[in-house]
């Protein structure tokens, strides 16, 4: 007995400390062969990246004789993803040599030495020219290098459903000015066209991310003018600590769930919840107002598995509205993902032939198009092509002159997790917006070494 | 248990160690010593290594070199309330589940078993094993579908005209505790079905013939006579039900607001998501005391019987 006894905790520990350890095999680097890892949908159905990825392929093994691609994609949610990648970077091992980084953590793993900078590459490659400078600064470290190539980036707004509006007496030109005129909106909506979910904002921590950028820093950044950062003050080098616009952006999403404007509570938590919106609720027009992002038609594009061809006919756009109504008017915050190359790739300088490979203006484009992303070369956001490939794509590509990049530093992925954890608070109405801000006050202060001011 | 059977032999070899086998003994170690290496290789190393990144401060990312930080994670999980309110659920869940769920109602579902039919035995037998092999994963799809909100038991509450609710944002924790008394009752009834074979008839039919009831054969004769088995199935089900991860993460992630985050998803959450590596693997060497806790508590349980 006794041996068992003591071999039970030892074997789940041993188990985690090999995952920590990220044993793995993999044999050194092959110097004809660019591995590149990705991220594939967790989603059976949806192919977008594979197909893209192979079409690259085959163009870049027939430029280059004797080369080859081995793509090595990475089934996994997001979060799960950085996790893996993470573990994959640190040892030459098992480092590929092109990777699909998240703008989201990419100042995190560059402090970690996990990237190398790209600008001697970079100055020699005409093309980099034509990208727009926020999408340059997305992928630049705090040392100024850059590490990473942005394929896109993408905004968010308001989607909202024309055929409830109608019914509940609203305008099909719909174009709130002030975080008023929605919560309007969603309560006339609420009275008059009572089964449907009048507003849906994500929240609390089984969304992750999704809560804390598509909702609370949407938000957030309203309370201010265009030029602030409400988030992190650059000049100190500090985060900002909860305060009059924090609170206000969290009242928001109280008020949404205490007054029944948004989705049950319990569905709002449930980790499923983005498939629901997207796949479910609207499409099936069981949601009036979707504060989401402009990827949502990726899910509904022929092949896709949800083919909902007819919803820029059912759907309208409207851009997020500032606290009240102030300069700029609207607000937006951008994300989106680079290609990087890991500092203990085997082959970089393929790797790089392969990102060039990928950024000639017309396979751009057909990135673009094909994942509802929004462009970053600007000869690609001009062209009328471009434009007028999709419904959405014009509405969420001006959003970009009013769009914010999250303060990415490597404490953000904690600062999110407070966000989250606020949010929850008050979602649930275990805490009130008082109480949740203080927390996060406590939480920002424990995430970031004090690194923190009051403002 | 058949880890016991040996060990009055071991200790006998050293002393009946005659001269002449001497120069022998090294060579009887050689086919250990495979056996040796690899447990010192995949099991020891990476505890030990387990053991000094609980002292540092290491992190998936975000930080160019890690340092020694002696006790700091520890004393901070310590005053993390969010560690406290996670030892606190650990200790519900195993207590309901394990202690009480799985090792009560495994116990009962063998008693009633003898005396069942043998189609009865078999069908029981048999839904109670297939929940026991299914994968971790699976069981907590399958269960997450019978408890949310339009789920299996709502519906079963709507058709008795019984109020339903959301239950896995009601009661998240007893959700799971009941997730893992349907999983893992079967191995209870498995190891308790064997330790009552185990029990001589005439004992049994004497008592009988003295006249004790059920309930005192129960309490009087078998339970005692199976103690040995009850101390080895209740330290068995503890650590299987402290280690229990993907259940709870597929059925709730830990939410509602950490109200069913047990130590092994708050440990997952500081190392993974937080990439907070050196604290989470401080969680988890607690997470190994609290297991030894409840294995000595077990382990006084069956010395006390002789």
């Amino acid at each position: 007995m006794r041996p068992t006894a003591a071999l039970t905790p030892l074997v789940a520990l041993a188990l985690a400390a090999t995952t920590l350890t990220a044993c793995g095999g993999g044999s050194g680097s092959d110097p004809d062969t660019v591995k590149v890892s990705f991220k594939q949908s967790t989603d059976n159905s949806v192919k977008v990246m594979d197909t893209y990825l192979a079409d690259i392929r085959k163009q870049f093994e027939k430029a280059h004789p004797g080369k080859k691609v081995e793509l090595v994609p990475i089934k996994a949610p997001d979060s799960e993803y950085y996790t893996k990648l993470q573990q994959m970077l640190r040892s030459p091992k098992t480092a590929p040599d092109l990777v699909y980084e998240d703008t989201f953590l990419i100042n995190s793993d560059i402090t970690s030495g996990y990237l190398k900078p790209l600008d001697p590459y970079l100055a020699k490659w005409p093309d980099w020219n034509r990208f727009i400078d926020t999408a340059k600064a997305a992928a630049k470290g705090e040392d100024g290098k850059t590490y990473g190539v942005p394929d896109g980036t993408d905004t968010r707004g308001l989607w909202f459903n024309k055929d409830v509006f109608e019914k509940a007496g609203l305008p099909a030109d719909w174009q709130p000015r002030t975080w008023n005129d929605v919560l309007t909106a969603a309560r006339t909506i609420k009275k008059k066209v009572p089964d449907v979910i009048p507003l849906n904002a994500y929240t609390g921590k089984p969304v992750g991310e999704a809560a804390a950028m598509q909702t609370f820093e949407m938000l957030l950044y309203g309370t201010v003018d265009g030029g602030t950062d409400p988030l992190y003050d650059k000049n100190s080098k500090k985060w900002i600590a909860g305060g009059k616009a924090f609170e206000d952006a969290l009242s928001f999403v109280e008020t949404v769930y205490r007054e029944k404007l948004g989705p049950d509570v319990s569905d709002a938590l449930d980790p499923n919840v983005m498939t629901r919106v997207r796949g479910e609720w609207l499409p099936q027009g069981k949601l009036a107002i979707a504060l989401d992002g402009s990827w949502l038609p990726q899910d509904w594009l022929p092949g896709s598995g949800h083919e909902w061809p007819e919803w820029s006919r059912t759907l309208g756009l409207a851009a997020m509205p500032t606290q009240h109504g102030q300069a700029p008017g609207k607000v937006s915050m951008s994300g989106g993902w680079t290609w990087s190359i890991p500092a203990k790739a085997g082959n970089p300088d393929l790797a790089f032939e392969f990102v060039k490979t990928m950024q000639t203006k017309a396979n751009a484009q057909k990135w673009y198009v094909a994942n509802s992303g929004i462009a970053v070369r600007e000869d690609v956001a001009e062209d009328p092509a471009y434009v007028d490939a999709q419904p959405g794509i014009k509405f969420f590509t001006d959003l970009v002159s009013t769009t914010h990049y999250r303060p990415a530093y490597p404490a953000y992925p904690k600062v999110s997790t407070a966000i989250q954890e606020a949010m929850e608070g008050v979602t649930t109405g275990d805490t009130s917006v008082a109480e949740a801000t203080s927390s996060y006050t406590d939480a920002l202060k424990d995430a970031t070494d004090n690194q923190v001011v009051e403002r | 248990m058949t880890a016991t059977a040996p060990h009055p032999r071991l200790t006998k070899t050293p002393e009946d160690g005659h001269p002449a086998h001497g120069p022998r003994r090294p060579l009887r170690i050689l086919p250990l010593t495979p056996a040796v290496v690899l447990l010192l290789l995949f099991l020891a190393g990476p505890i030990a290594y387990c053991v000094y990144i609980a002292f540092t401060d290491l992190q998936l990312t975000g930080q160019a070199e890690e340092s020694f930080v002696g006790l700091d994670n520890f004393t901070r999980a310590f005053g993390d309330e969010a560690f406290l309110n996670a030892v606190w659920l650990t200790l519900v869940f195993t207590v309901v589940s394990s202690l009480i769920g799985q090792n009560t109602l495994g116990l009962a579902l063998a008693v009633l078993m003898r005396r069942a039919s043998k189609p009865v035995r078999t069908l029981t037998g048999g839904i109670v094993v297939t929940a026991w092999v299914l994968p971790e994963v699976v069981a907590g799809f399958l269960l997450y579908a019978f408890f949310r909100r339009e789920g299996t038991l709502n519906a079963i509450l709507d058709w008795l005209h019984l109020p339903s609710q959301n239950w896995l944002f009601t009661l998240p924790i007893l959700a799971v505790s009941f997730a893992n008394v349907w999983r893992g009752t079967a191995f209870s009834m498995l190891v308790y079905s064997a330790a009552l074979n185990e029990i001589p008839r005439e004992i049994t039919e004497a008592a009988e013939v003295d006249g004790a009831g059920g309930r005192r054969r129960m309490w009087h004769i078998t339970l005692p006579m199976i103690r040995r088995s009850i101390g080895t199935n209740l330290m068995l089900n503890t650590l299987q039900t402290l280690s229990v991860f993907g259940l709870i993460w597929v059925m709730t992630r830990g939410g509602p607001g950490g109200r069913s985050q047990t130590l092994p998803l708050f440990m997952y959450e500081q190392a993974f998501q937080n990439s907070l590596i050196g604290y989470g693997t401080a969680v988890a060497l607690l997470l190994l005391l609290v297991g030894s806790l409840f294995s000595l508590i077990y382990l006084r349980l069956l010395r006390t019987e002789v």
